[in-house]
């Protein structure tokens, strides 16, 4: 899909996070196995969860979380000038994530409801796209490790990055898991991208389509099954909405 | 007493979850401000989490943190079940805390090693440790590569888990891989008896703040789910009176609120739990205590390190013997059925920093109308704004440069292990 045109040598690498629950960053401390291997095919100049060392000469930037405060907003530009490749890591950061949830009320409403009288500072929450160019998107709710060791060798072994063109199904069905609609619950698998090895599926929780639609989703025919099984258009928006990674079907 | 002039300005202080910056001033000896101010962007669960379904409130505030989502969602799962009077079978609250007890030992390792370590052997991140210390580095990928394993088995995910719900389990390990669980915790004993001696050989900073201590209270054991809560000041509530025991109001200065009780803020944490539960621990736990020179009540917040090095152990002892009771029963009963129904209920979790409060009003549709969280790092951010200033007094007295004094400041607040982006979430 894509060749991010990166040097030969050990690729510097900078960590960044916006608004999020840091756990994406959290999984590439993960995986202990391979870790000091993972961590070996880069140089970390910048990743403040873990390290004090603060580089500014990083040329791959990964950037966790949404974006909702001004400030926030010029630290992403000022990051994206400095990178050769900004690689946006989560559903926070690829589409918002579950903090859009917010922005189903008015502003001064949240800010009400959380700090009554001292209001604090806040935007609408966006994905990073909104505001900066994104050369690379890793979807997930944390990010799947395995996927991103793949991907990161593949950019700096300059291989073709590839993400999965079909749904979750597939890999739910290669756990042989029983469908969840036949257990009468709802799952967004038919239309979700894979990747995840069907986590959430294979421990019997329907898919929140957190990595967004796959290549070429049926939604009229899924939408059409899900009301035959008994569930409601507003169940389905609500489900459909939580990770705000299907912000274009504009109707269920 | 030295006439010195100190500035420091910690902006996004490094190794901690969020964003945190400290200012420190001093004229001429004296101290000016001394403040720990959280910068970080707010995220506004209690309105997020307004209208949704009770099936989703969990799958959303689990993400309030991506170190203790564990614990969030089983604290959300908590007030929801008790909103509705849900009894949750016993087999299945035992995987519960084994599920907790794997993100304990996570959290507390990953801190220990990962975010304080570095300090004490005095490089920037663990990355040069890998380098300089291999054996202490294999100390944390085992230990921490178990915990992660055990919270993959028992919760489905490690961050952010899939296999708890409302009234049990919606699905369960099968007892050879806990049987192989078990075998591993006992083969990983070692590993944290070593790295109880590794801390052993490095002191901690000595200082003292009198403090007021609140966690849960344990009966019979040490406590992690559920039960009143109590504080070293002697007060004692029963869980629904969490708002008494938090006071938590907003400041201006910080996008996190504060909180206080008998003073004008507490702590909650490992060594929290340990001063008011200490005896309630494995007694290979308290004789590790015991020897790494930490006795309740401790009021030296760098304790807390130690404290974090003693639960990891007691953790792991406690659940090899859960799960030896586990494997007794016949996984029948893993999930109570229920009615949705309207109510209002709390959910009080210790979970790795501390005493975590979720609260939930329910309609009769099953929709979030109220909620309410309350975080540790968010109790603890008043108590470190309050440290600071008799720490930077201390240090100025004892004549130290403004280098050592900046680093002490940082080593201050990270032996909270905060968890900032949780505390404004
Ligand atoms: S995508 Fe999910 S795991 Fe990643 S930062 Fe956002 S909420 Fe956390
Ligand atoms: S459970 Fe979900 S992902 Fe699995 S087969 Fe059924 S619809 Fe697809
Ligand atoms: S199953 Fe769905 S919600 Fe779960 S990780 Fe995969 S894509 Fe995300
Ligand atoms: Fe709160
Ligand atoms: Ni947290």
């Amino acid at each position: 899909m894509k060749y991010l045109g990166l040097g030969p040598q050990k690729p510097k690498v900078g960590v960044f996070d916006f608004t999020c629950c840091e756990g994406c960053e959290l999984q590439l401390a993960n995986k202990e196995t391979t870790l000091v291997d993972f961590l070996s095919l880069m140089e970390i100049v910048n990743f403040r969860e873990i390290s004090s060392d603060k580089g500014d000469d990083y040329e791959i930037a990964l950037i966790e979380g949404s974006i909702s405060r001004a400030d926030e907003i010029e630290r992403l530009k000022k990051i994206r000038e400095r990178a050769k490749v900004l690689v946006a890591i989560g559903t926070c950061a690829c589409f918002g994530g579950i903090n859009s949830l917010k922005n189903r009320y008015p502003i001064d409403e949240v800010n009400r409801e959380v700090y009554g009288e001292m209001p604090k500072e806040t935007l609408e929450v966006k994905p990073v796209k909104e505001y900066v160019q994104v050369d690379l998107a890793i979807p997930g709710c944390p990010i799947n490790k395995a996927e991103v060791e793949r991907i990161i060798v593949d950019v700096v072994t300059k291989a073709e990055i590839k993400f999965p063109k079909y749904p979750v199904c597939v890999e739910c069905k290669q756990h042989i898991n029983t469908c969840l609609f036949d257990l009468g619950q709802f799952c967004l698998g038919p239309v979700t991208q894979a990747g995840c090895d069907a986590v959430c599926t294979s421990g019997k929780m329907g898919c929140l389509g957190c990595r967004g639609p796959f290549e070429a989703p049926n939604f009229e025919a899924f939408f059409d099954i899900a009301k035959e099984k008994g569930f409601s258009k507003d169940y389905i928006k609500e489900r459909l909405s939580f990770f705000n990674a299907f912000s274009e079907v504009k109707d269920v | 007493m030295s006439k010195c002039d100190l500035n420091i300005d910690v902006h996004h202080l490094t190794r901690v979850e969020g964003h945190g910056d400290i200012h420190v001033k001093v004229k001429n000896g004296k101290l000016v401000e001394a403040k720990w101010q959280v910068v970080e962007t707010p995220r506004y669960f209690e309105a997020m989490v307004k209208g949704l379904s009770i099936d989703l409130a969990p799958i959303l505030t689990a993400r309030i943190c991506g170190i203790c989502s564990i614990g969030h969602a089983l604290a959300s799962f908590r007030a929801i079940e008790r909103a509705m009077g849900v009894e949750v079978p016993k087999l299945a609250q035992k995987l519960r805390l084994l599920a907790k007890h794997g993100e304990t030992l996570q959290s507390h390792i990953l801190h220990v090693f990962f975010l304080a370590a570095p300090d004490f052997m005095n490089v920037g991140s663990v990355l040069p440790i890998v380098k300089s210390h291999p054996e202490v580095a294999a100390l944390a990928v085992k230990l921490k590569g178990l915990a992660n394993d055990m919270c993959d088995l028992i919760a489905g995910r490690t961050t952010h888990p899939v296999s708890i719900a409302i009234g049990g389990f919606s699905s369960v390990p099968k007892r050879e891989s806990l049987e192989s669980l078990r075998d591993r915790i006992k083969e990983t004993l070692p590993e944290i008896v070593t790295t109880a001696e590794f801390f052993k050989t490095i002191p901690m900073p000595d200082f003292v703040r009198e403090t007021e201590f609140v966690s849960l209270r344990g009966v019979n054991h040490y406590p992690w789910i559920g039960g009143d809560l109590i504080s070293t000041d002697g007060v004692v509530k029963p869980e629904n009176d969490y708002l008494a025991m938090t006071n938590e109001y907003v400041v201006d200065f910080t996008t996190t609120k504060f909180t206080k009780l008998s003073r004008e803020s507490f702590a909650a944490g490992a060594l929290a739990r340990f001063n008011n539960n200490h005896h309630y621990l494995y007694p290979e736990a308290r004789e590790m205590a015991e020897d790494l020179g930490l006795r309740a009540v401790n009021h030296n917040p760098f304790m807390n390190n130690v404290a974090q090095i003693v639960e990891s152990y007691h953790v792991m002892l406690e659940s090899i013997d859960m799960i030896n009771e586990l494997l007794d029963d016949d996984f029948s009963d893993v999930r109570a059925a229920f009615e949705i129904k309207a109510g209002k209920g709390v959910g009080a979790v210790e979970v790795p920093r501390g005493i975590l409060y979720h609260s939930y009003e329910l309609d009769d549709t099953g929709v979030v109308q109220k909620a309410n969280c309350i975080i540790p790092t968010t109790q603890n951010n008043a108590n470190i704004h309050h440290d600071l200033p008799e720490l930077v007094k201390l240090e100025v007295s004892k004549g130290r440069s403004e280098e050592d004094i900046t680093k002490l400041c940082e080593m201050l607040v990270r032996s909270y292990d905060p968890c900032i982006s949780c505390s404004v979430h």
